[in-house]
Formats: structure tokens, sequence, C-alpha cells
């Protein structure tokens, strides 16, 4: 077993955590203060970002991606966690689903997305399919060589950014032992296609600046050739993708945590009260023990996880484990990296308000706390006949 | 020309706050995070542009160290530069020696141009590249915040304490870096990948017939005493007033 970082590793987390500090900090303020990332600022971000080579590096490098295993890209968004998703996503990271591409689809959606062209979202969520994502109903009907659709979906990220979405939606229902099923299929549909609205969504308080959007299907004619995958079988395409996606939450929370810590340390050594460093109150200090214990735990899990995909290893049950820790975990260390600055770290003169704030999303986004409770538990009883 | 030789020098990273080891012996590295010495970053950065002019074919970096050092010449070569040579040696270096062993690759590589660091940032000793020079018997322009290459001279803009001096020198010749002459690039992905397969040469420090120089042994090292907490005063008579308190005026 190795625990250390191979020297590229090294250099990768470098590089990232140097373009984080230097190009994602100083416009943090501002977009949380104006909810809005000015375009030019991002559009600057995705420039330097494809210059340095770091652009969509979790894509196959065969099309122009820089083709990162999982451990590498985890070990990337962990730093990129440290900066607010507002701006990272500028960071390019195209939904890995892309890679089932086929046909004339890689030249019109993969490699745009990779070079940074045209920009991705992904729709899943319904107002009344949340967790039971089965049970959307969005549908489309087919009509000659052509789909149908009509529906609604929210909660979708970034969609106002984006040139096209990937979109889940019901073909067909079929019988099982189990009762009806309904039969998905994965769809890429342009912004500007007929009877395709993108709406603006709700006010979060998690992720200023980071908007999701609603998005309307009113008769909206889709060609067979915008199927992603094949038909009815949009939930095979996903299964890895959302893999990735679960790890991606898990280390950006870690990222996240330890720039939350790395504030409240020095804090702790610095700040006096009672004619003494608060950190020599076993209080605090313990807290901060407690906190980097936390936070190395659940670095571990994310990483060992993301290891066991690269060797091909079953990893959904560790994927679900890192997710619920890491994300459970962001949570008492934004909190706790409050209570050691006291009032001032509710103030927004300092980014731990806002870590606090953004990391109430993570336990439920890509999956609760408890569908992930869900997994691994199934995990464990499905093969004894639980 | 036909090539610059980098010095890269492996120091604690800059954002690390030193702390002295509890026997005095020295700077405590074990698990602290090292990087190039920043000088010598900028140093590269220079480097690769002026062959990105086409006015060098060819960067060399080179490190006098432990074989731990070969991390910061792989972030050399990440960063652009085409091969590296590691002097490998164990015990503490002091300037002299440092220059000594340069000197020796001077001789071996025939460069046309040496870009330093002004200083390393652990020991801030500031010699290493005047005492090439002399060796080298060859001119140097230290502190260099702008250099613009003229065929077999450069002119070089210093940063020295009365403002900026400019001074043309005859290559080849030792120029040392200091902050404001450029600002280093990111690593590329690509590059990352491929710095593993640029050759990476390592000499044991005894093969370069190299003397050492010990002319300064390190005796202790201690941490900086504690600033006593300072006090406010409202104006000048006040200022003057506490001085005089003090017996300092
Ligand atoms: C800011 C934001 C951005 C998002 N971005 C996207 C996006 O880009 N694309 C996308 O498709 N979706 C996106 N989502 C949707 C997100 O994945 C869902 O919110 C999430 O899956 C939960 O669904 P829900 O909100 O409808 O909650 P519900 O499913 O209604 O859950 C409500 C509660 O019931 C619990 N619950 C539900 N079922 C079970 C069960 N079987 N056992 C135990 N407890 C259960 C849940 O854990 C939760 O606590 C986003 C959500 C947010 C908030």
């Amino acid at each position: 077993m190795d625990f250390g970082l191979s020297d590229e590793q090294q250099l990768i987390v470098d590089t990232v955590r140097s373009f984080v500090e230097k190009e994602i900090y100083p416009h943090e303020q501002e977009v949380e203060r104006s909810g809005h990332v000015p375009e030019e600022v991002g559009q600057e971000i995705a420039q330097k970002c494809k210059d340095i080579g770091f652009f969509a590096s979790n894509m196959p490098a065969e099309h122009g991606g820089g083709g990162l295993g999982h451990l590498d890209f985890t070990l990337l968004e962990r730093e990129l966690g440290r900066g607010s998703m507002a701006l990272t996503v500028f960071f390019g990271r195209p939904s890995g689903i892309l890679a089932a591409c086929e046909g004339e689809q890689i030249e019109r959606y993969l490699r745009p997305a990779i070079r940074g062209d045209k920009f991705d979202a992904l729709a899943m969520t319904e107002p009344g399919a949340g967790s039971d994502v089965r049970g959307m109903q969005c549908t489309a009907r087919q009509d000659g060589d052509d789909w149908v659709v009509n529906g609604t979906k929210h909660f979708i990220s970034h969609a106002d950014i984006a040139d096209f979405i990937i979109v889940f939606i019901a073909t067909g229902e079929e019988e099982t032992d189990r009762g009806k099923k309904k039969k998905i299929s994965c769809f890429l549909v342009d912004r500007g296609t007929p009877g395709f609205e993108i709406l603006p969504g709700y006010n979060s308080v998690s992720h200023r600046g980071y908007h999701n959007c609603i998005l309307n299907f009113e008769d909206c004619r889709l060609p067979s050739a915008q199927i992603l995958g094949e038909v009815h079988r949009g939930f095979e395409v996903a299964n890895e993708w959302l893999y990735a996606t679960r790890l991606t939450v898990a280390t950006m929370s870690v990222g996240r945590a330890r720039r939350a810590f790395d504030l409240a340390l020095p804090h702790a050594a610095t700040r006096k009260q009672f004619g003494q460093q608060i950190g020599k109150f076993q209080g605090v200090s313990f807290k901060l023990a407690d906190m980097v214990t936390d936070i190395d735990a659940a670095d571990w899990l994310t990483l060992s996880a993301a290891w066991r995909l690269d060797k091909g290893l079953p990893a959904n049950r560790e994927i679900a484990s890192a997710k619920v820790f890491a994300t459970e975990m962001l949570a008492r260390v934004t909190d706790e990296a409050i209570q050691i600055f006291g009032g001032m770290g509710l103030m927004d003169d300092f980014p731990l308000e806002r870590f606090w704030r953004d990391s109430r999303v993570e336990r439920i986004w890509d999956g609760t706390s408890e569908i992930q409770r869900h997994i691994i538990s199934r995990e464990l009883l499905r093969p004894i006949g639980g | 020309m036909e090539k610059i030789l980098v010095g890269l020098k492996r120091v604690v990273d800059y954002n690390v706050r030193v702390r002295v080891k509890s026997d005095g012996s020295g700077v405590e590295t074990d698990g602290v995070k090292m990087s190039i010495n920043p000088f010598d970053e900028i140093a590269l950065e220079e480097a690769l542009r002026i062959k990105e002019r086409g006015e060098a074919s060819e960067v060399v970096v080179v490190s006098v160290g432990g074989s731990e050092a070969q991390q910061q010449l792989r972030t050399g070569l990440a960063m652009g530069a085409d091969r590296a040579i590691l002097v490998v040696t164990e015990s503490e270096l002091d300037p002299l020696t440092g220059a000594r062993v340069l000197m020796e690759l001077v001789d071996r590589e025939q460069p046309g141009l040496v870009l330093l660091g002004k200083q390393a940032i652990d020991n801030d000793n500031n010699q290493t590249g005047q005492m090439l020079a002399a060796l080298w018997g060859r001119p140097q322009a230290t502190f260099a915040s702008e250099v613009v290459l003229n065929g077999d001279t450069a002119k070089v803009t210093r940063e020295v304490d009365v403002g900026l001096e400019s001074i043309d020198i005859d290559l080849p010749a030792v120029i040392t870096a200091d902050l404001r002459l450029n600002e280093p690039r990111y690593v590329k992905l690509p590059d990352i990948m491929k710095a593993k397969k640029k050759p990476l040469d390592e000499i044991q420090f005894a093969e370069m017939g190299v003397e050492s120089a010990v002319p300064v042994a390190n005796l202790q090292f201690e941490p900086p005493q504690q600033r006593a907490k300072g006090i406010m005063v409202d104006d000048v008579a006040g200022l003057v007033s506490a001085l005089k308190d003090k017996g300092l005026l």
C-alpha cells in the first residue's frame, strides 16, 4: 500500500491549488455579493483553464480530453472544491456521460464540449420526482423517427450557461415482477430547440451565483439521433457517470472543509481571551483535533473509492460511503469553524458563513444522505437475502 | 544561443510557517511542503521565455541536493525545461560549494547564459550567483527585473536600493532574478505527463571533483524572539516622549 502522491499527482494538486487561489478567490466576494458571475470573468477562467490544458481533463484523451483517471481527477476536484462553485464551474469538466456519444454526436457534442465551445448541463430531477427518479413524469412519445416531449424538470444546475442539456425522459413502460416500471432514455437537447425553454429556477441558500433552472418541454420534437446511448437504456448510460459525480461531491467537500480548517487553526492560535490564546482552552483545541480527524477520514475514504474505480473493483458502496461521510463531515467542520471564530464567523467579511451555507446542499444533491445510506445498506443486505 | 542553465533549489514552501527543530540543529523539514525556491522559478520562467522567443535552443535545469530534489526538477521539466541534472549530496550546502558545483556543470555544459534566483529563501545568502560569476570569470547582473538579449550582449535592468539601474553585459554571463522579472506560468497538464519522459541525470557529488568549502559552520538555530506588544501613540509628540521614556532618544 502506498499513501503518497506521485510527482505527477503532486504537480496536478499544486497547479490546481495555485490556480484556485489566484484566479478564483479574487472574484469570490463579488459573486457572493451580486449573486452573479460576469460573463467575461467566466470566459476568462475557462480560457486560462484551456491554456494550461486542464480543460476537460476528465474526458478521454482520444477525443482531446486530458484522460485523467478517477483518482487523479478526484485529487484535482478536491483542490477545486476550495473555490466558489459559481466560478469553478468554468474550470471545464464536461459530464463524463458524453463519452457515450456515437457517430455524428461525437462532432456535435462530445468534441465541442471537450474544446469548451459548448457547455453542458444534466437534467433528471422533476418537481414530482427527486430521489425517486424513475417516477418522472416528463415523457417522450414516438412519432415516426421523432420523439415528442412534454414535461418539466427543475433544480437543473448551470443550465443558464449551458448550450445543450443531457435530459432523462420516460420513453415507455414495461411490466416487471414488481409491477410497472418506466423505461428511461437519455436525450441531448440543444438550447433553442422549438418547444424547449430554459427558465430561471429558485434562489438557493447554497452556492450563490451557481444557478439552478427549470426546463419546460411543450410538444418539443427531438429526432432519434438526439438519443445518447440506446433507447430505453438511459440509466445504463448514467450509472458510471453517477459514480463520478458522487465522488465529485465528496472530494469537493473535503477541499472546502480544509479551507475552513485553514482559517480556524490560525485563529485559534492567535485570538486571545482571558489573557491567553483560545487554542489553549481544551474546549477549542479538541474541536480542532476532531475537525482534522474528520477531514482526513473523509479524504481517505474518498480517495480509496476513486482508486477502486480505477482498479475496476466494485465501488458503488464505497462511493456512497464517501459521499455521505464527506458531506456530513463538511457540515460539522464548517459549523465548528464558525464556533471557533465566534460572532465574526457569521459575518460575510470572512468566507466561513458562506462555506457553512454552501455545505447544506451537499447532503441533498446527487442523492440525499438517506439515499446513500439506502445504497450502502442494500449492498450489505441483499447478498444475504436481507 | 545554444543553451541556458537554470539553478533550482529545493526549499521549504514560502507559505509554510518555518519551525526550528527542537534540538536547534536546523529547520524542521519532515512532512513540510517543499517547493522550488520562488526566485529560481522566476529564473526558469525567464529562460523559457527566451527559448520561446527563439533566442535559445535548450533549457537545462540543475539542482544540488538530496535525491528528493528530483521532485523540483520534475516540476521544472513540466514547466518546459528540456532536461535536468541533479548533483546528489546529503550534506548541507554553503554558497561557495554550490557555486563550485555550478562552475563544474558550466564547464561540462558550456551554456551561453546561467540564470539563477537572486537568493534562496531558506538561508537568504544571496551569494551563489556572484561567486559563480567570479569563478567563471564572466560578467554578472544580479537582481534582474528585465532582461533583453541582443546577440552577444544582454541589457539587464537591476533593482537596486536607489531605483532601477540598467547595464549592458557581455555573454556568457550570470543573471540572477528578482521578484518582478516575470510571473511564472502554471504547469500545463499535458506537460506534467511529458515531464516523466524527459531526461533527468543524477551525478554523485563525489564524482564532480569539486572540493567542499566549509568556511561557515552552523552552530545553533533559534526561533526569532517574540516581538513584544507595541503601543499606539496619538501624534509625533507622543512618539518622541515614548522614545525618550525608553531611553532610545
Ligand atoms: C441546488 C440544487 C441543484 C441541483 N442540480 C441538479 C441537476 O443539475 N440535475 C438534476 O437532475 N438534479 C439536480 N438537483 C436535484 C437533486 O438531485 C435532488 O434535490 C435530490 O435528488 C433530492 O430530491 P428532492 O429534492 O426532490 O427530495 P425528495 O426526493 O422529495 O426527498 C425529500 C426527503 O425524503 C427523503 N427520502 C426520499 N426517498 C427516501 C427513501 N427511499 N428512504 C429514505 N428517505 C427518503 C430524502 O432523503 C429527503 O430527506 C439539484 C438540487 C439542488 C437543491
